[in-house]
């Protein structure tokens, strides 16, 4: 390691020896720095879980522009629409068809007596433009009255369950006071509002919801005319439909102000950016301890560095250096323990827990980052180093 | 011959702290060294020896009068300027202040490279010569906690020495050695001086090596009490 550095740096590399001099003390520093990455890296894949299962049910979708009450918060955290907004955004030029969408959530109980909570949402079947192709080829067969598509990825869905829905079966279960009949599956994923999702047609999701009025869906959403920009129609939309009581956003909007509400709004998005920004915190303040005891610890040597006609810069590369190798060293073993914390994660809660390379290239920027500026900190307690006192 | 001297010091006073704390350590002190000479300090603790050692190294600022090193005035000089001119100087201290975490072909190898020359290879190769003609051939790769006390003030003699400074200022660099590594470390100075030029600025007590000395100043109080060439 020793040569590698010198060839690398064309100088001894005194920053990795004086810390590799005491290992005890390397290896509890490289510990700490390894531990911070990992809070650091549980609150961004947590984070990013709940960003990911904030923007899985537009995956479900497949709509240019939705028009929603302005009260409403979230695509799955939304206030009443009235339907004849949709007829109103049916006249507005570019808009080629529209739709209403229901959202509810429905629990229910299976028969080992676990409890799901499953996020539904109710569609016109007659209109499978307006969700995703998986899930359009099955739409016909929802035409049957009480049936479901079921998420296979639900929290606590039996696997013999998903097994027998996959190779064509059916799965009947009680949800407020009626059999629904789970008669396929989709993909999605659990989230943080419910266990899982189900598509249903919207007949039969208010026949489920019955508090819920056809007049009222959630959402509604439209398709534009081929060729003509999605932006551009919404415009036209905000200008007819009164701005007090309905938003018009594209899907792309939509989904941004989703994840912004999320992450700004929501105490969830809050917490975990507060837990981001105290694993930085914790980080700083083990790496800057470390080296500020190791510069306090060779004071000495460097007040005879400086004797010897040696300036800030060289002490100010040591440092540095040191800061460098705690940072590389930390952040390695805090990267495999988080991708091995991810997994136990997502077989536990079934949250989209994923160690992205643009999370990790990031976070590994910010253990460096971190890392200098302790270092630069540190630097501080140079000035004690007195040369005139070694004699 | 004093236009060319490396060291002139002209009514030098310096002083410690402030108000009524304000201790004075040197008066009106002035002398030149000669290029290649080996000049003891002597004097009890307190007469201001170090205080002088500290003044010519650069390694202090000097407040009244005058010293003038290797040409250039230090008072009032600018630290960076005093960094550069501290690159010439050799410094040996009574307690050897070596890295460490630094083996001594290592340690020694930080004399050369401050002077950023040579690549790493070449400054080994320097330093461990250095550190056979101190007798540590067999010693070369050890950490100064492996070394005995005699062994790793040799050590500190060859980081000084290595870059063949122009000036050596040194503090007891012989109380921790034996008589005969004593006499072989001032010998190398002396030879030094006669070879290359290097001067030598020596505080020292052991009665050994005064007889090797060109010069010896007694200091006192901060005053210079005696000046012999014996």
């Amino acid at each position: 390691m020793s040569k590698l550095l010198t060839l690398l740096f064309g100088r001894l590399p005194i920053g990795w020896l004086q810390l590799s001099h005491n290992k005890g003390r390397l290896l509890a520093a490289v510990a700490g720095v390894a531990f911070a990455n990992l809070l650091v890296f549980m609150q961004l894949g947590i984070m990013g879980a709940l960003n990911g299962s904030t923007l899985a049910p537009y995956d479900l979708l497949n709509a240019d522009i939705i028009l929603s009450a302005q009260e409403g918060n979230t695509l799955t955290d939304s206030e009443h629409i009235a339907r004849i907004r949709m007829f109103q955004a049916l006249g507005t030029p570019g808009v080629a068809s529209a739709t209403s969408l229901y959202i509810g959530n429905l629990p229910f109980t299976l028969d080992d007596g676990t409890s799901v909570s499953l996020l539904t949402f109710g569609v016109d079947i007659t209109k499978p433009e307006f969700v995703s192709d998986a899930i359009a080829k099955s739409m016909t067969q929802l035409v049957i009255e009480n049936t479901a598509l079921l998420d296979e990825d639900t929290r606590g869905l039996p696997a013999e369950v998903v097994k027998t829905l996959s190779e064509g079966g059916k799965m009947s279960f009680e949800a407020n006071g009626a059999t629904l009949t789970a008669i396929g599956t989709m993909k999605v994923g659990g989230g943080f509002l419910a266990d899982g999702m189900m598509v249903t047609s919207d007949q039969t999701f208010l026949r489920f919801f019955g508090a819920r009025d056809s007049g009222a869906p959630d959402h509604i959403l439209l398709r534009t005319d081929d060729g003509v920009s999605a932006d551009t129609v919404a415009t036209r939309l905000r200008a007819v439909l009164p701005p007090t009581s309905v938003r018009v956003q594209t899907s792309s909007e939509a989904q941004a102000a989703d994840l912004a509400f999320m992450s700004t709004e929501r105490p969830t998005g809050i917490i975990f950016g507060f837990g981001v920004f105290m694993g930085i915190l914790v980080g700083l303040v083990i790496v800057y301890q470390v080296l500020s005891t190791d510069v306090a610890d060779h004071l000495r040597e460097y007040a005879t560095f400086k004797a010897m006609g040696y300036g800030q810069s060289f002490f100010l590369g040591i440092i540095f250096e040191e800061a460098i190798v705690l940072a590389i060293f930390g952040f390695i073993p805090g990267l495999i323990v988080s991708i091995g914390l991810y997994a136990a994660l997502v077989s536990v809660t079934g949250l989209p827990v994923t160690m992205e390379t643009s999370r990790a290239i990031f976070v590994f920027i910010g253990t460096l980052a971190a890392c200098t500026v302790s270092g630069a900190i540190a630097t501080r307690r140079l000035a004690n180093a007195d040369p005139a006192d070694l004699f | 011959m004093t236009g060319a001297a490396p060291i002139v010091v002209r009514d030098l006073n310096h002083h410690f702290g402030e108000g009524e704390a304000r201790k004075q350590a040197i008066f009106d002190v002035s002398f030149t060294i000669a290029r290649g000479s080996l000049t003891i300090l002597m004097g009890p603790s307190g007469s201001g020896k170090t205080t002088l050692l500290t003044l010519i190294g650069a390694l202090r600022g000097v407040q009244d009068g005058s010293v003038t090193v290797l040409g250039q005035e230090l008072c009032h000089a600018p630290e960076p300027k005093l960094v550069i001119l501290r690159r010439r100087l050799g410094f040996i201290f009574q307690a050897h202040n070596l890295h460490e975490s630094l083996t001594a072909t290592q340690n020694v190898m930080m004399g050369l490279a401050v002077h950023g020359k040579g690549n790493a290879a070449k400054q080994r190769v320097a330093a461990r010569h250095m550190l056979d003609l101190l007798g540590l051939a067999d010693r070369r790769d050890y950490l100064p906690g492996n070394l005995s006390g005699g062994q790793k003030q040799r050590v500190a003699v060859a980081r000084a020495l290595v870059s063949n400074p122009d000036i050596i200022l040194a503090d007891e660099p012989t109380a921790a050695l034996d008589k005969d590594s004593g006499h072989t470390v001032v010998r190398m100075l002396k030879a030094l001086g006669e070879t290359r030029g290097t001067t030598t600025i020596m505080v020292t007590h052991d009665p050994r090596i005064l007889e090797m000395a060109d010069r010896i100043i007694t200091l006192e109080d901060g005053r210079i009490v005696r000046d012999t060439n014996p």
